[in-house]
């Protein structure tokens, strides 16, 4: 059904890429409206509280919106323009890449549609006013796991009827080719400016490069940086949930309990039963519940270039409890699991010897989950007073 | 006989064949066992029988639930090639309806001699792009088994070409874009993609998405369509019409 449209997608692409202006028409549009550069910050009280190597962090929650997700966005509004289309959709889990993408929409005069699961609308509603308010229409997707495959499936559904006028600005490096490759060929700025940074402020390349991996864009992003520097590891972090060992997690390879399928317009490693029926996942961090993978990154994995480690939820609000306490950010409970694995292995490098964390969003998203997590007496209060002004 | 020969011997006798559908274990295996009877005692030519599967991409609402809900009953691989099989013997050419990963986790080989042995005589696999699947498609034709490919009103002239020639049996046209179960203006534009399919091929044209009612059927004979094919509305009749309220939708259909 999408055949002709993956062609114009992939011949607008291909032609952005040639032509020698693009790259620099998309960094200026992410400077002027998006805040890049995002920096690297030293976390030294971190550091110390870990011993051994450095810890050193990249910005993305700096960015406008607040994640990553708006870099990829930007890139693919260039494109929308180029092909002339006046509306775009998306799915969106944490709401972060729905915002985004409001955000564009709103600011290029687009109609704009996100589709995110009723779950997920649940546990993100801030992110599901602000798309609102933005002028996006939010469309609550009510079947299967109600997560972010399930607003996946809704948008290609939604794109096989308007792909004349619609572009689906994918949001993270999964779905049918040319996405996995411009996905990542938009978020690897991130990584770009990282290496340049860390030579710069820390006067070496990272140990060890740590990033949050759901589908995988912002790991996509900062790991291509550093693909040809063999002295730097790259580390891919998922969702351990509530344990690997209960199967309540969203821990592809990590674990090795993914298996190879093709769902949603792409081969990669999927969770799935021996019949290739989609398993339910879990995480804490609505960005990281999904079945599958990058199918570039999964290639990495078997080719041994990236690693994989998992970090359970308990782990994850740990962490990000402590990253507030001892810097004064705020992670957003996804990029908490790349924090997660950078503590454990910290210790066990010489200090030296530095690392890098992909900071991938900011934590104010997660207020209510976060608080939840945290059982905070104080905002149960608030909001209970809240709920009883309303309720008058 | 070949798929193909069986279609042009049904085309002797009627001007359009009627190809009805549903999802294995939806409602239950005893309701999808009733509704085959009905469908061999009005009249039906051929029937798509849908292995349930958790991401189904190309189908509407009604059978997104009916999917879930026959996975949740524990509808399996072996469920479904029991079904068939018998599915088979009634007399109808009976057709596989499933998306790739069912195929990919299965095997090519396994995929086409279950299906082979159960006596089916074709596939349709709605999101798998012909040119994916050379292999699959050459294996089935060494089982005697027909890759049912699907035409949409977007494909160029040239995709359609290409489309003809991998095809055999019949092809599944769409009359409009987007996914099952939703209402199609048939007299939009269908004559004139029917006519671009027929250029593409000379096997026998399926006519689906958006067929509802007897006068869909009657439309898509005017516009040269071999064959009528009803999915959701199928499944919506035998929900809020019971079993004889569905006996009547489908003779309404066959009598069209």
């Amino acid at each position: 059904m999408l055949h002709e449209t993956f062609a114009e997608l992939r011949a607008t692409f291909d032609s952005a890429r040639r032509d020698e202006t693009f790259w620099q028409s998309y960094v200026d549009v992410t400077t002027s409206y998006g805040g890049r550069p995002t920096p690297v910050t030293y976390c030294d009280n971190l550091s110390r509280t870990f011993g051994g190597a450095r810890i050193y962090v990249k910005r993305e929650d700096l960015n406008h919106t607040g994640a990553h997700k708006a870099n990829n966005v930007m890139g693919q509004g260039l494109l929308v323009q180029r092909m002339g289309k006046r509306r775009v959709i998306a799915e969106t889990g944490a709401g972060q890449h729905g915002v985004a993408t409001a955000t564009m929409a709103a600011r290029l005069g687009l109609d704009c549609t996100i589709y995110m699961g009723e779950v997920d609308v649940a546990r993100q509603h801030p992110n599901v006013f602000w798309m609102r308010q933005l002028g996006a229409e939010v469309v609550s997707v009510t079947d299967g796991t109600r997560t972010l495959k399930d607003a996946m499936n809704a948008c290609l559904r939604d794109w096989a009827d308007s792909m004349a006028d619609t572009h689906y600005v994918m949001g993270t490096v999964c779905g049918p080719h040319p996405f996995p490759q411009l996905v990542t060929y938009f978020q690897s700025i991130i990584g770009q400016e990282a290496r340049a940074q860390m030579l710069a402020v820390a006067g070496q390349l990272p140990s060890r490069v740590y990033a949050c991996v759901g589908g995988g864009s912002n790991a996509s992003g900062i790991f291509t940086g550093f693909l040809d520097d063999p002295e730097t590891e790259l580390v891919g972090v998922e969702a351990g949930g509530k344990g690997v060992e209960t199967g309540e997690h969203a821990a592809r390879l990590a674990g090795g309990q993914g298996s190879p399928g093709v769902a949603q317009g792409y081969k990669t490693v999927f969770l799935q039963n021996e019949e290739g029926l989609m398993r339910h996942t879990h995480s804490v961090a609505a960005g990281l519940d999904y079945i599958g993978i990058g199918p570039m990154l999964a290639d990495l994995h078997q080719r041994g270039r990236v690693r994989f480690e998992s970090a359970t939820d308990a782990e994850v609000v740990e962490a990000l409890r402590l990253t507030m306490r001892k810097e004064g950010i705020i992670p957003a409970l996804e990029s908490a699991h790349a924090f997660v694995a950078a503590f454990r292995e910290a210790p066990t490098l010489a200090d030296t010897s530095a690392i890098l964390v992909n900071q991938s969003g900011r934590g104010d998203k997660d207020i209510f989950t976060v608080a939840d997590a945290l059982d905070d007496e104080d905002w149960k209060d608030f909001i209970g007073q809240t709920a009883a002004r309303y309720a008058r | 006989m070949s798929l193909e020969g069986v279609l042009r011997r049904g085309l002797e006798r009627k001007p359009i064949l009627l190809m009805t559908h549903l999802v294995v274990g939806y409602p239950s295996l005893e309701d999808n066992w009733a509704m085959l009877e009905a469908m061999n005692q009005a009249g039906v030519d051929l029937v798509e029988l849908q292995l349930p599967f958790s991401e189904p991409i190309a189908d509407g609402p009604r059978f997104v639930k009916a999917n879930h809900d026959a996975i949740q009953a524990g509808v399996s691989w072996s469920t479904y090639f029991s079904f068939a099989s018998r599915a088979a013997r009634i007399g109808f050419p009976v057709v596989f309806m499933g998306y790739y990963n069912s195929v990919f986790r299965m095997g090519a080989e396994a995929f086409c001699s279950r299906l082979a042995e159960a006596g089916l005589s074709g596939f349709i696999i709605p999101d798998l792009p012909p040119e994916e699947a050379v292999d699959l498609n050459t294996l089935a034709r060494d089982c005697g088994l027909d890759p049912i490919l699907t035409m949409t009103p977007t494909n160029s002239p040239e995709r359609l070409a290409q489309i003809g020639r991998q095809a055999s049996g019949f092809l599944y046209c769409t009359a409009r874009t987007g996914v099952t179960g939703r209402q199609t203006d048939l007299s939009q534009g269908v004559a004139e993609f029917l006519r671009r399919c027929r250029e593409a091929t000379p096997l026998p044209l399926g006519l689906g998405f958006g067929i509802r009612t007897a006068k869909d059927v009657r439309v898509a004979r005017e516009h040269s369509a071999d064959i009528a094919i009803v999915g959701t509305a199928g499944t919506q009749a035998w929900e809020e019409l019971g079993v004889e309220g569905y006996r009547s939708f489908l003779k309404g259909l066959v009598d069209a």
